[in-house]
């Protein structure tokens, strides 16, 4: 027994070195390298100024913007978290209803079916992006607020829709940040 | 479910099968030692870790020796793991001036990263430095795994080996699965996550502006969003290879920054199950047939795929309650449909289920939806998929051998049924193979049904259920236990577990669920390496046909039944017909 314990303690302090030192600095170094805007936060900076990025996403609740999923730690980035409220749970049930009537309060003319995902805490909290029919839903309402007609509006969203990537992965998207970006560069 | 979602499912098992043959065998060749190529940079690299640690490369362990080698390495990673925790306060790379982490909950996170659990009471971003992000957990994720495949390329040799006393030399295993097998993949994987958005610095947290001022719960207005970042990358592939799955961030791979995007969810979905899916043919070159390795394989993946489409099914159907609201839960191109209560808009409901299905076949955990809001039978199959043993592939070495067990088992009753003597690969199994396969069957649905027990009865285990109305409450108590009994991490989160009554509970149980495993398989191994090699004959079971398959499959689904419906139906199921009602 006595003959395992000076293996034992060097293994551990050779490979606290080699894979919680050295492996991660070599990977950083290369990263910052390789990809310095992704292993940085993929920050959106305009005019030298860093709005966001374009991976978190960001609450919205003014008409003018479209909104984005619903987050149950308000966008919080530093305390990442889902709703983890059970599909029979009273206050799962109440925050659609508070979501549905906001939205239906924000466009009372519009009679399209809400999206699901447009009702539904993301899992992060911080989700960027809504489905397109999220987005279709609220041009209605954002053509209004801002004065503009419905196929400018919805020209962009179609301009910051991302497809499934390589064409078969994941979901359609739109990133909502970006899309509000560019509705305030209108003007 | 739309073609796009099928399509998405059978790529994804496609091409894990397809991995298992090249990984696998290179895998083989770094355990049997012979010549890969990498060889060139890697034999002075490990020479000199044998020289310093004082460590004779062709000494052969019994299987003893080999035990208490594991459990030194373990014990010695837990109490650094604990103390690095304790200490952060004062210790570098601390840019966010974190302070020490509570003692109940330093011991149930280094008990969770060396038993290669790595359930998190914690929240990443809150809670750890990343010194202690790198020197502790990513240390752990690494040497855990490797830990896994060490025991399990010991329980292979025991069955190859006869007549024989050793079962090869833990300090070598666990060089070796280290720097030839993860290391090297850990790297590529970092990198690939790296560009796809997964972030990978030593500065301290961004701060941005927000486009529009919003107010906090407090009624400030807030103008400002700090984004935690990190060196999050070179933990999350190994957090993944390593089937440990804990987060850099508190949600995991459903935050951005872990899993950006649906190639990099589809790069991590991958890593959790391609090692434990190529150790088996690792294990059927090394006995010498591949096709004990295929069968293996296959069992695994049938009854993966049978749960994973019970999971698909239940959250397409989406919550009746919604609907009941007016809710458009329905699949279109342009809309994603389903619960999408708890789940991200790019992975939808075909990538958050099969994530779910895959995360808790393996003992990885790692989450990239909520599974606390999944529908009642979603929420079942991740349930389920643990209380099996986390034997469908399984942790890294850990599954394998777990199945293993399952084999002997099976083995054994057919053995009964038509009165031979049992073997297995030329090993006659007997009284004492069968008990501790037993015991590795039996002392995880031990751990997860007492604490269950306890935790429903104690106060203090029912103070933090959150998710109170309806049998829900239950479900997450049942998923705590299950998960740290089986060593997997993931969670119904909404439970809420960083206490001192949940962290000290569900600690022990993850620690007696690792190593009370890892000694009766290495029993086995010191057992079955003094047999002889016993002649197949026309009464031996051949052990990789449809038949043995079918009837593995029987035995494992019988025992996990037998185990756990009732529990079941006390949680998920009375909820199911609740909901449906």
């Amino acid at each position: 027994m006595t003959s395992q314990l000076r293996p034992a303690f060097f293994m551990l302090l050779i490979f606290t070195v080699i894979t919680g030192v050295i492996y991660p600095l070599a990977v950083t170094g290369i990263a910052q390298v390789l990809f310095p805007s992704q292993s940085n936060g993929s920050l959106i900076i305009v005019d030298g100024k860093a709005v966001g990025s374009e991976l978190i996403g960001q609450q919205f609740d003014d008409p003018k913007y479209f909104w984005g999923r619903p987050s149950a730690v308000g966008y919080n980035s530093t305390a990442s978290s889902g709703s983890n409220y059970g599909p029979m749970n009273p206050a799962l049930l109440d925050s659609v209803q508070t979501r549905i009537d906001a939205l239906k309060s924000a466009d009372p003319d519009n009679t399209l079916p809400i999206p699901v995902d447009l009702v539904t805490a993301s899992g992060s909290g911080l989700d960027p992006h809504i489905s397109i029919a999220a987005a279709l839903y609220q041009v209605h309402r954002v053509a209004s607020a801002r004065g503009l007609s419905e196929a400018e509006v919805t020209s962009l969203v179609e301009k910051y829709t991302e497809g499934r990537q390589f064409g078969f992965l994941g979901e359609p998207r739109v990133n909502v940040l970006k899309l509000n970006l560019a509705l305030d560069a209108l003007k | 479910m739309n073609l796009y979602s099928w399509f998405q499912l059978i790529f994804y098992i496609v091409v894990l099968l397809l991995l298992a043959k090249p990984l696998g065998s290179f895998m083989a060749k770094v355990y049997q030692g012979e010549r890969t190529f990498l060889d060139r940079v890697l034999v002075p690299v490990e020479r000199f870790i044998y020289r310093l640690s004082g460590v004779k490369p062709d000494e052969d362990m019994n299987w003893k020796t080999y035990a208490v080698a594991v459990m030194l390495f373990n014990v010695f990673g837990l109490l650094l793991v604990y103390a690095l925790q304790r200490l952060q306060a004062v210790l570098p790379l601390n840019p966010q001036g974190l302070g020490a982490v509570t003692p109940d909950s330093s011991w149930n996170t280094a008990v969770s990263f060396a038993t290669n659990t790595n359930w998190q009471g914690y929240g990443g971003e809150v809670t750890m430095s990343y010194f202690s992000q790198m020197l502790g957990l990513t240390v752990q994720n690494f040497v855990s795994a490797a830990t896994g495949m060490a025991v399990m390329i010991a329980l292979i040799r025991g069955i190859v080996r006869h007549t024989a006393k050793g079962i090869g030399n833990f300090w070598v295993d666990l060089t070796r699965s280290t720097l030839y097998i993860l290391l090297p993949l850990s790297i590529v994987v970092a990198l690939a996550l790296v560009s796809q958005g997964v972030v990978q610095t030593f500065s301290p947290y961004k701060t941005v502006a927000l486009l529009q001022p919003t107010t906090d719960a407090n009624g400030n207005v807030v103008t400002e969003q700090v984004l935690a970042v990190g060196p999050a990358a070179s933990q999350i592939a190994i957090k993944q290879l390593g089937t440990n799955g804990g987060g850099f961030f508190n949600v995991n791979s459903a935050h951005p920054f872990e899993n950006p995007t649906p190639f990099s969810n589809f790069i991590e979905m991958l890593s959790i199950l391609v090692i434990s899916g190529a150790l088996c043919y690792t294990f059927g070159v090394m006995v010498g047939d591949t096709r004990q390795g295929w069968a293996i394989l296959i069992t695994m993946t049938i009854i993966m795929v049978a749960f994973l489409s019970l999971a698909v099914w239940a959250e397409q159907g989406g919550n009746p309650a919604f609907t009941a609201m007016g809710v458009d839960q329905v699949q279109t191109n342009i809309n994603p449909g389903g619960n999408m209560e708890g789940k991200e808009t790019r992975f939808g409901i075909a990538n958050s289920a099969l994530w779910a299905t895959v995360t808790t076949s393996a003992s990885n955990g790692s989450v990239n939806s909520m599974h606390d809001s999944f529908m009642p039978l979603g929420g079942l199959v991740p349930l389920f998929m643990m209380q099996l043993g986390e034997i469908i592939f399984g942790g890294v070495g850990s599954g394998l051998y777990g199945m293993l067990a399952f084999v002997i088992v099976a083995v054994f009753i057919s053995g009964l049924m038509v009165g031979r003597t049992p073997e297995y690969l030329g090993k006659k199994i007997e009284a004492y193979e069968m008990k501790m396969a037993s015991l590795m069957l039996l002392i995880p649905i031990l751990l997860a049904k007492v604490g269950t027990a306890i935790a429903v009865i104690a106060p203090a285990g029912l103070a933090t259920i959150w998710n109170t109305g309806g049998p829900h409450g239950f479900s997450e108590v049942l998923y705590a236990f299950s998960s740290a009994a089986n060593n997997n991490g993931s969670a119904f989160a909404g439970l809420g577990a960083n206490n001192p009554f949940y962290n000290t509970a569900l600690g022990i149980c993850m620690f007696f669920a690792r190593y009370l495993l890892i000694v009766p398989a290495l029993a086995i191994a010191g057992s079955l390496v003094q047999k002889k090699k016993v002649p197949a004959g026309s009464g031996t079971l051949p052990t990789h046909t449809p038949l043995f398959i079918a009837w593995l499959i029987g035995v494992i689904m019988i025992v996990g039944a037998l185990s756990f419906i009732p529990a079941l139906a006390l949680g998920p199921i009375v909820e199911h017909l609740m909901v449906f009602k």
